[in-house]
């Protein structure tokens, strides 16, 4: 089903490059990057999103899909609001994308940064990543509503570990919260292993974390998972029911998705679109999805800023009820 | 010795008034929600230790002057060295982005040892002839880190196609 | 007994010809990045890690771990003979390595590094393949309380760093501190102190650029300063008499190296403790316990050995919670942790069982990086030296060179370069006016790690503060630290009342 979605966008895709090609100078017809390709990270060095960028990288070298290097660079600061600003900054270059990720909408919203994400080019989305509720092995907790009665119980002390206030944990946090009525103290720590190695240690209760953070505890049997925010249950887990299924509404995806500058050229966007796509077909991609429970939903141009806009209006809604707007 | 003591303190009583306002943007007390001190504790009261101990600086400086205290800090020739190199420094930093780091360095060596250190133009051209290639070679071949290339951009693309 | 066929299995691998080579090969490398100021592990690491998709996987790790090792043996050669620290894990071994080299004992100094670092790194290697797997329960047990407690500790270090004006000193610390606050409070997630919002304080102040700034640029002004009066060359040079003197003093320092050795791998192995507040305990505790604890921070080669132990134990430390946790602890481990998902392994508690081949390969092949590391690294360390004999106004021409294009490599924002040079003034006369560097530059360091635990502990304990000192490991830490901070000072009152005896016999 994804496949022939893939192929009907690229070939508008190619379409839209074809008329744009035929208003350009003949010199552009096969457009190649000329000097190495600068790809900005909105997330620090060793964090979920830049070892995922770092794969990319090492994909594209390894499968000679482009002609220049890839050169990863981070540009983590406040949230990922340092990335966008730059990438602002360089309207119409044809060489620097950037990796993004959730923080691509909340940053903007939570504080005002002077970007708009409606300006940048949408190059292609490349997965989608899952979220699940996990306690310690230990823990007697095996179900949601055990989880939902215990931290009632616990009258407001019940430590939720996350990678900080406004990432997505924490807003998946809030949505829990909301949905049951509860009182949960929210922990931060810098980034997901952190999150995890604690929850094993014992340090905190219960955290939200990607299944790729928790799967070696998962597998030593340390960790236990109790529900999944995705509509269908995951193949990774297939006796961990969602919260879907049992009927609350509670889905929330990690975007994983490449974006250009404002005014990118047209040929360059067509050209690291078909760069991602053979990216996307690759062996490599194919089992590292399987093995981390990430969705491969390959998705590109106008199609993709549509799903950035309704995702931007749908964050701007969580993160008010949860009074963290700016202005 | 004494004046520049007391300079330097006070900019420091400064520094720490002018952090403490910044700070002020976000709570600096005890926060009974989270159950500890707010994101503007830290530097908050950070600064104001730091200021009263420049305070205390200047208050010892008035007190009871140092032995030596009429040392002067600078001598002339000191001053002119110092900040020669200090303004060259910040002049090649600004021409980075606009002619690039290679033109700037290149700049920056010629003026340090020919004009500065009075060595010989064989030294000099030596030497600002290699470090460009090397910095070229270890870092943009090496190690993939490209450097600002300001309005040379152009000049590069064919060695960009030689060696990636 | 099973161990030590498989790590005789491991060895077969990593001394084969290509793989020998590689060694060779990462180990120089990585030497030459560590010794650039700005430039350190992760740089090396980053830019090989896609190569080892080339490569097979078993060539691969020797490469990272040669690259690592040699990252480590590197830092060292700036801190002595620039004075730079490459990287925060090697600050403590500019206390006394740069004095050495100005008074002309850069190759003694050198000398003492490598070994040190190779006495830290095998000691820490063996500990590695024997305990590995206990003792990943030790690194769980570990949360923002007794993180925070650790972090403590090392700050006791600082305790006689300042030299005799407190106030200085005290100024010193905050002030580090707060610029370590500068950035995204991670708690509520907003920024702080941007000052005007500037997108390049949005990612804080990197201890690079600081250090960068004041011991590079400010230490080129100072000898500017200097040279006005007396134009000399330091008068580096390396014979071979003085290289066996080398070995000899060495030879004497077998206890400060095991100290440093065990305390850098245990806290090294401590998830985001690391190898900074391990090379700096372990030069407290070095300083501490001697018998002439005024000649630290002179040149005394103890004090370049301490530190080094325990930065390269630390880093083999480092190594643990990253394969059997899946937790890197540093932005290094966690690049290597990149590196083999991207081979298909899972990191974790199931590695060293379902993966023997690729654990006792790796650990086999850092035996072989320590090795060469240490071997390289002698053979050039003539080089080094000759590279001092610069005139000065050429070698602080080269150095300003470096420190401009190193501040840049490793966030590529020109905003470092400008805080490099105001950091380098600031520290120049800070420095002339006896402020202490030291002090601010470790509490930059230090600080995020130790606001970050104290307050995640504080919200998990609903901001009871007993909790720090009611956890058995936290406790002990705090205990210690008191300790730490009232021996000097008793040290200090009894050298005093010894003084005022020995004075009359005089």
């Amino acid at each position: 089903m994804f496949h022939s979605f893939t192929r009907r966008t690229g070939l508008a895709i190619a379409a839209t490059a074809l008329a744009a090609m035929a208003a350009m100078p003949a010199a552009a017809a096969d457009w190649k990057p000329q000097k190495p390709i600068e790809m900005v990270i909105m997330a620090g060095q060793g964090g979920g999103a830049d070892r995922l960028a770092r794969l990319f990288q090492s994909i594209i070298q390894k499968e000679n899909l482009a002609s220049m290097p890839v050169l990863p660079v981070n540009k983590g600061g406040g949230s990922g609001a340092e990335a966008l600003r730059y990438l602002s900054d360089n309207a119409g270059e044809a060489h620097k994308i950037m990796a993004t990720l959730n923080s691509y909408y909340t940053t903007p919203i939570r504080n005002d940064i002077g970007v708009d994400i409606e300006e940048f080019t949408p190059i292609a989305r490349m997965a989608l990543d899952t979220f699940v509720l996990w306690v310690n092995a230990d823990s007697d907790i095996q179900t949601l509503d055990e989880w939902v009665a215990a931290v009632k119980d616990a009258g407001g002390t019940w430590k939720m570990g996350g990678t900080g206030t406004g990432q997505e944990d924490s807003l998946v946090t809030a949505m829990l919260e909301d949905t049951f009525d509860l009182d949960i103290t929210y922990v931060p720590f810098k980034g997901g292993g952190d999150v995890a190695k604690n929850l094993v240690g014992g340090h905190i209760d219960s955290t939200v974390n990607n299944p790729s953070e928790q799967m070696g505890f998962y597998n030593a049997g340390k960790s236990r998972p109790l529900v999944a925010f995705t509509p269908e249950r995951l193949a990774a887990f297939p006796d961990v029911p969602t919260a879907s299924e049992m009927g609350y509404d509670l889905v929330y995806w990690m975007q994983r998705s490449f974006v250009g500058p404002k005014e990118m050229p047209a040929e360059a966007v067509a050209y690291y679109t078909e760069m991602f796509e053979k990216l996307s077909q690759t062996e490599e991609w194919q089992t590292y999805t399987a093995d981390k429970a990430l969705m491969a939903d390959f998705l590109t141009g106008d199609e993709l800023q549509a799903y950035f806009l309704e995702e931007r209006a749908k964050h701007a809604e969580i993160l008010n009820s949860m009074g963290e707007g700016s202005s | 010795m004494l004046t520049a003591d007391r300079v330097i303190a006070l900019s420091i009583v400064g520094l720490s008034v002018y952090f403490m306002l910044h700070a002020l943007a976000l709570p600096i007390g005890w926060e009974g929600s989270t159950g500890g001190p707010g994101g503007g504790a830290f530097p908050f009261w950070l600064s104001l230790v730091m200021a009263l101990c420049a305070g205390g600086i200047l208050l010892r400086s008035v007190q009871a002057p140092r032995e030596n205290s009429e040392a002067p800090f600078f001598d002339p020739d000191t001053v002119r060295a110092v900040a020669a190199v200090a303004v060259a420094l910040a002049v090649t930093i600004a021409l980075i982005p606009l002619a690039g780091a290679y033109v700037a360095i290149i700049l920056f060596l010629i003026w340090y040892l020919r004009v500065f250190g009075r060595h010989s133009w064989t030294l000099t051209l030596i030497l600002t002839a290699s470090t460009p290639v090397f910095l070229f070679l270890f870092f943009e071949v090496t190690l993939k880190i490209l450097l600002p290339k300001g309005w040379t951009e152009p000049l590069f693309l064919p060695l960009y196609a030689t060696f990636f | 007994m099973e161990m030590l066929s498989l790590l005789a299995d491991g060895f077969a691998t990593s001394l084969s010809p290509l793989n020998l080579a590689i060694v060779i090969l990462g180990v120089t490398a990585g030497l030459f990045i560590g010794a650039m100021p700005g430039l350190g592990s992760v740089n090396g690491v980053a830019i090989v890690l896609p190569l080892t998709f080339i490569v097979p996987p078993s060539s691969a790790i020797i490469l990272l771990a040669a690259i690592y090792y040699g990252a480590m043996y590197g830092g060292a050669v700036s801190s002595v003979l620039l004075g730079i620290p490459g990287a925060s894990t090697a600050v403590a071994t500019t206390f006394d390595g740069r004095p050495m080299a100005q008074r002309g004992k850069a190759g003694l100094a050198l000398i003492a590094a490598a070994v040190a670092s190779f006495v830290g790194g095998t000691i820490s290697v063996v500990l590695f393949t024997i305990f590995a797997v206990p003792l990943a329960d030790l690194a769980l047990a570990f949360g923002p309380a007794e993180e925070f407690a650790l972090v403590l500790l090392a700050f006791t270090t600082f305790v006689g760093l300042g030299g005799d004006d407190i106030l200085k000193t005290i100024i010193m610390i905050c002030l580090g501190l707060v610029l370590s606050t500068v950035g995204l409070d991670l708690i509520s997630g907003q920024p702080r102190l941007i000052f005007g919002d500037l997108p390049g304080f949005y990612s804080g102040i990197s201890f690079l650029v600081l250090a960068i700034g004041v011991y590079g640029v400010g230490e080129v002004l100072h000898t500017i300063e200097t040279s006005k009066s007396a134009p000399q060359v330091t008068p580096a040079k390396l014979t071979f008499r003085e290289f066996g003197d080398g070995l000899r003093q060495m030879n004497r320092l077998w206890k400060t190296m095991s100290v440093g050795s065990f305390l850098g791998f245990f806290v090294g192995m401590l998830p985001a403790a690391g190898a900074t507040p391990a090379s700096l305990m372990a030069y407290g505790i070095a300083k501490t316990t001697s018998k002439r604890p005024e000649t630290f921070g002179t040149g005394n080669i103890e004090g370049v050995a301490a530190p080094e132990t325990a930065n390269n134990a630390a880093s083999t430390g480092s190594l643990l919670p990253m394969l059997t946790l899946g937790i890197p602890g540093s932005p290094t481990t966690a690049l290597l942790l990149g590196g083999m998902v991207m081979w298909g392994l899972m990191p974790g508690p199931m590695l060293f069982i379902e993966q023997p081949d690729f654990v006792w390969g790796l650990i086999s092949s850092l035996y072989t990086a320590n090795f060469a590391a240490v071997a390289i690294n002698i053979a050039l360390i003539p080089l080094f030296v000759w590279a001092l004999r610069m005139p000065f106004t050429v070698l602080c021409a080269m150095v300003l060179v470096l420190c401009i294009v190193g501040g840049f490599a490793p966030s590529q924002k020109m905003h470092d370069v400008w805080l490099i040079a105001g950091f380098g003034v600031a520290g120049y006369l800070l420095r002339k006016a006896d402020y202490p560097l030291a002090p601010l530059v470790l509490a930059l360091v230090l600080g995020p790690l130790m606001e970050k635990s104290f307050r995640q502990t504080l919200i998990a304990e609903q901001g009871n503060l007993l909790a720090f000192v009611e956890r058995p490991l936290s406790g002990t830490f705090i205990a210690l630290a008191a300790l730490f901070f009232v021996l000097p000072l008793l040290k200090h009152v009894r050298g005093k009342e010894k003084k005022q005896v020995v004075t009359p016999a005089e």
